[in-house]
C-alpha cells in the first residue's frame, strides 16, 4: 500500500473558505433554529453556488471546476464540523453521477443548471434499509416511451427543495438509473420522514403514480460511483463532526466543576476523550488517503480506503457523540445541551451507507484472501 | 540541504537494497531479541553489536548526522531510505538504541563540542553501548519524584541510589543520569541534574532482573558512593528536567534527528494475518473463523492508520486543530496497537494459545513472548495511562489530573 498522502493548492484554498464559511453561516444557533426547519436556506444555499462549490467536481466543458470529487472533501468536512444543514452532499453525489452515467444531453442540460444552484436529490434507499444499492423492490414499467414507476424511496433528503432526482429502479430485471424531474412528481408523493438527525430533512419518495419518458434513463448504472461518492462525502463529515465533538466536549471539560475539581481533570472523563481524538486522526487519515487514491484512479485502494474510513468513523463518531452526552451529566441529558446534535448526526451518518460491521465485512476478502 | 533528485534517490535506493540482500547476517541458531530491551545473553549483544558496527562501516547509520563527529553529513532522506530498507528486509535491529536515538539527538542538540567529539563516533559504531537511568524502583513513570542522589565533591560528584530498567545495563559503557543535586528549591524538579554518567566506575552496580517472560533484559542499577567527574554534568545543576524532557521528545519520536537505523525486528500485522493462515481453530485455519476475520479487519485499518498519519500530519493545514496530536501519540498508537496484535496472534492458536517458548509451540512460542514483551512498550517511556494525560493536557488542554 501506498501510504502517501497528496494535498492539492486547490484543496487547502477550499479548506480554508469553508472553514471560514461555515463558521460564520452555521454557529450552533443557527443550527437549533434551522432544526425541523420548512425549507432550506436559501441565502446560504446561493452562497455556496457563487462560491463555485457545486461545480468543484463538474468537468470544465459543463461550467465546472474539474478539480474530482477529491476537493469536495474539505468543504464537506467543515460542513460536518459546524453542523451544517444543507442540499450539498445530496447535489454533488447526484451531479457526480450524472458525470458518470449521465448521458450527453442530460449532462449538457443538468451540470450548467447544477453548477448555477439546481438542487439534486438521491432516492436510492427503500423501507426495509438495506444498504445493497443494486438490491432494490422499486420498478419502472416500460409502455408507449413511458416508464411508469412503482415502489417507495426513503431517505430522500432535501426531496422538497430538489429540482431533480435520481432514481434507482429495476428496468427488465436490470438495476438502472433515473433522472426524475421535480415536476414529474405529483403532489402527496412526497413525505417528511422523521430521522435521528434533526438538521436533516428527510423525505419518503412514493413512485407510484409517476410516469416518465423513457429517455431519463441514465446510458450508465454506475453504482460504485455513487456509492464511493456517497462514502468519501459521509466520511468527511463524520471527520468534521468528530473534531466538533472533540472541541464541544474538552470545552465543558474545562469549566464543569465536580467535588470541587474541574471535571476535565478526572483521567475517567479524559482519557476516552483522546481515544475520541486518536480516532479522528486516524479515520481522517484514512478520509485523505482515499480521496488521494481516487483522484489518481485507483479505485481498488480507493475502495479500501475509503471502507476503512467510513468503518472507522462511524464507530469513532457514534462513540463520540455517546461520550459527549455522557460527560455533559445531567445538562446531557436534555434537549438544551449541544452533545445530542453530535450523537444525532453520528448515528445518522453511521446508518446510511453502511455501518462499521458492514464494511469492515465487505473488507475482509480484500484484505485477507488476496495471495500475499 | 542540497537538491536531491529523484534519480539520486532511486539509485541510493538500489545500492542499500543490494548492499542489505548481499550483507544480511546468517541465522544465528538461536532467538533473537524483539527489541534492545529484550537483550539477555552474551551472544545475542555480540551478535547485534557486530551487525550494527558492520553496517555503521557500510555508511547506512548516522548519514545525516555531521561529517566531524563520525556522521556523512547527507540529507535525513538517505538515511530514511536506508532504515527503511532494513525494515523492508526484516534485518536485525541496532542495539545502541538508547545512544543512537536518545542520547546522540541530545548530546548533538545540547552537548559541548567535546561531548561530541567523545561520544558520538562511538555511538555509530557500537563501540560504545549506552543505558538510560531515569527511572526508579518508587517513581515509576514520575520522573520528578526521582530521588537518587549526586553530590558535589571536589572534582567529582558522588551518586547513591538506584535506577531501574535500564536496560543493556550489563554492557553499556555510559548512562544517560537523571540525579537530584538539591532537596531544596522552588519545585520537586528544580533540583534535577543530567549526567553523562560512566558505567565502568568502582560503585556502579548493574544487577540483572528476571522480566515476565523468564528472561534477563533489563537491570537494577546500584550505586554506592559512586564517583564521576564533574565534567559528566550536562548543562547546569538544577536543568535535568529540562533537559530530561528534551530526552523524552526523541524517545517518543516527537522530535527528529535520531541516527537511524531500525530499533526493532518490528512484528507487523501481515505477520499476524500470515499466522492466521497457518493457525489451526477447530481443524481449520483460524483465518477461516468470522469472528477473527473481523478482528483481523479492525487491526489492519488500525495499522494502515498509524501508517498514514504521519504523511497527513505533515501537511500543516490537515493538522491545525491538534498539531501536535500525531508526533506525539505515536508510542502510544505503536505499542498499544502491538500489544493487540500479539494477543490476537496468540488467540488464532486454539488449545495451543497456552504454550509457551518451547519446541511444541507455534513458532517456537514467538508470540506468547512477544505478547509479554510488548508491556516494555506500553509502560516504559511513560505509561499508556500516562500518554493519556499528556495528550488530553498538552494536546487537547484539559486541566492536569
Amino acid at each position: 500500500m501506498s501510504s502517501q498522502i497528496v494535498f492539492t493548492d486547490e484543496q487547502a484554498m477550499l479548506l480554508d473558505t469553508a472553514a471560514e464559511f461555515c463558521r460564520k453561516h452555521s454557529p450552533v444557533e443557527v443550527v437549533r433554529s434551522r432544526l425541523a426547519a420548512d425549507q432550506i436556506d436559501v441565502a446560504t444555499w446561493q452562497e455556496m453556488t457563487e462560491l463555485g462549490w457545486l461545480g468543484i467536481n463538474v468537468p470544465e466543458e459543463f461550467g465546472g471546476l474539474g478539480l474530482g470529487m477529491s476537493s469536495v472533501v474539505p468543504v464537506a468536512e467543515n460542513m460536518g464540523r459546524y453542523l451544517m444543514a444543507s442540499p450539498y452532499g445530496g447535489t454533488v453525489v447526484a451531479s457526480e453521477c450524472l458525470v458518470t452515467s449521465g448521458r450527453r444531453d442530460q449532462k449538457e442540460e443538468w451540470l450548467p443548471k447544477i453548477v448555477s444552484g439546481a438542487i439534486g436529490s438521491m432516492a436510492l434507499t427503500e423501507t426495509n434499509g438495506s444498504w445493497l444499492l443494486e438490491e432494490i423492490g422499486a420498478q419502472a414499467l416500460e409502455r408507449a416511451g413511458m416508464l411508469e414507476l412503482a415502489g417507495t424511496k426513503c431517505f430522500v433528503t432535501d426531496a422538497d427543495a430538489a429540482d431533480f432526482f435520481i432514481v434507482s429502479v429495476n428496468v427488465d430485471a436490470r438495476v438502472r438509473l433515473l433522472l426524475v424531474r421535480r415536476e414529474q412528481i405529483p403532489q402527496g408523493n412526497l413525505q417528511r420522514e422523521t430521522v435521528i438527525d434533526e438538521t436533516r430533512r428527510s423525505y419518503r419518495l412514493v413512485l407510484d403514480g409517476i410516469t416518465v419518458p423513457i429517455d431519463q434513463l441514465l446510458e450508465g448504472s454506475d453504482f460504485q460511483t455513487v456509492e464511493f461518492a456517497s462514502l468519501l462525502l459521509l466520511s468527511a463529515e463524520i471527520s468534521g463532526g468528530l473534531a466538533g465533538a472533540i472541541h464541544t466536549i474538552v470545552e465543558y471539560l474545562n469549566i464543569r466543576k465536580a467535588f470541587d475539581k474541574v471535571i476535565g481533570s478526572y483521567q475517567a472523563l479524559k482519557h476516552p476523550t483522546v481515544k475520541i481524538l486518536l480516532d479522528l486522526e486516524a479515520m481522517r487519515s484514512h478520509l485523505y488517503h482515499a480521496a488521494t487514491r481516487m483522484a489518481e484512479g485507483s479505485p481498488n485502494e480507493a475502495e479500501v480506503a475509503l471502507r476503512m474510513a467510513k468503518a472507522h468513523g462511524s464507530s469513532a463518531f457514534a462513540f463520540a457523540g455517546d461520550r459527549a452526552v455522557q460527560f455533559h451529566g445531567g445538562f446531557g441529558f436534555t434537549y438544551e445541551c449541544d452533545a445530542q446534535l453530535y450523537l444525532r448526526r453520528a448515528l445518522w451518518c453511521q446508518y446510511q451507507f453502511g455501518d462499521e460491521s458492514y464494511h469492515q465485512h465487505l473488507l475482509e476478502p480484500m484484505l485477507l484472501d488476496q495471495a500475499g | 540541504m542540497t537538491n536531491t533528485t529523484e534519480t539520486e534517490l532511486n539509485e541510493f535506493r538500489e545500492e542499500v537494497s543490494s548492499w542489505f540482500s548481499d550483507n544480511k547476517p546468517s541465522d544465528p541458531g538461536f532467538l533473537l531479541p524483539e527489541t534492545f530491551m529484550e537483550v539477555g545473553t552474551d551472544s545475542q549483544f555480540e551478535f547485534l553489536r557486530d551487525w550494527q558496527r558492520k553496517v555503521y562501516e557500510a555508511g547506512y547509520l548516522g548519514m545525516a548526522w555531521p561529517e566531524e563527529y563520525g556522521g556523512r553529513g547527507m540529507p535525513q532522506v538517505f538515511q530514511d531510505i536506508a532504515t527503511q530498507e532494513m525494515a523492508n528486509q526484516r534485518l536485525p535491529f541496532m542495539p545502541n538504541t538508547i545512544g543512537l536515538n536518545w542520547a546522540g539527538p541530545l548530546i548533538l542538540k545540547m552537548g559541548r563540542d567535546e561531548d561530541k567529539q567523545k561520544y558520538i563516533k562511538n555511538i555509530l559504531s557500537a563501540e560504545d553501548i549506552w543505558c538510560q537511568g531515569f527511572s526508579e524502583p518508587e517513581a515509576g513513570s514520575d520522573l520528578g519524584n526521582s530521588q537518587c542522589r549526586a553530590v558535589r565533591d571536589g572534582d567529582d560528584y558522588v551518586i547513591n541510589g538506584s535506577k531501574i530498567w535500564t536496560s543493556l545495563g550489563a554492557y553499556a559503557k555510559y548512562m544517560i543520569l537523571l540525579a537530584r543535586t538539591s532537596t531544596g528549591g522552588a519545585s520537586k524538579y528544580a533540583g534535577l541534574s543530567y549526567f553523562l554518567a560512566p558505567m565502568h566506575v568502582e560503585g556502579v552496580d548493574p544487577k540483572p532482573i528476571q522480566k515476565l517472560t523468564g528472561e534477563y533484559g533489563f537491570c537494577q542499577t546500584y550505586f554506592n558512593d559512586a564517583r564521576i567527574p564533574a565534567d559528566c554534568l550536562m548543562g547546569s545543576e538544577g536543568e535535568g528536567w529540562n533537559i530530561a524532557m528534551v530526552t523524552l521528545t526523541f524517545e517518543r519520536g516527537a522530535t527528529g534527528g535520531q541516527a537511524g537505523g531500525i530499533a526493532s525486528m518490528e512484528l507487523n500485522i501481515n505477520d499476524v494475518v500470515e499466522l492466521a493462515r497457518r493457525a489451526m481453530r477447530n481443524g481449520k485455519p483460524a483465518i477461516e473463523d468470522p469472528h477473527i476475520r473481523n478482528r483481523l479487519v479492525e487491526l489492519i485499518t488500525e495499522s494502515r492508520g498509524n501508517q498514514l498519519m504521519g504523511a497527513r500530519a505533515r501537511i500543516p493545514a490537515l493538522a491545525t486543530d491538534w498539531p501536535t496530536a500525531v508526533p506525539m501519540s505515536g508510542k502510544l498508537r505503536g505499542s498499544e496497537l502491538k500489544r493487540r496484535m500479539c494477543q490476537l496472534a496468540v488467540s488464532l492458536q486454539g488449545a495451543n494459545g497456552a504454550r509457551f517458548v518451547s519446541a511444541e509451540a507455534i513458532d517456537g512460542g514467538k508470540w506468547q513472548r512477544s505478547y509479554f514483551n510488548s508491556f516494555s512498550g506500553t509502560i516504559g517511556g511513560g505509561t499508556s495511562e500516562i500518554q493519556h494525560n499528556i495528550l488530553g493536557e498538552r494536546v487537547l488542554g484539559l486541566p492536569k489530573s
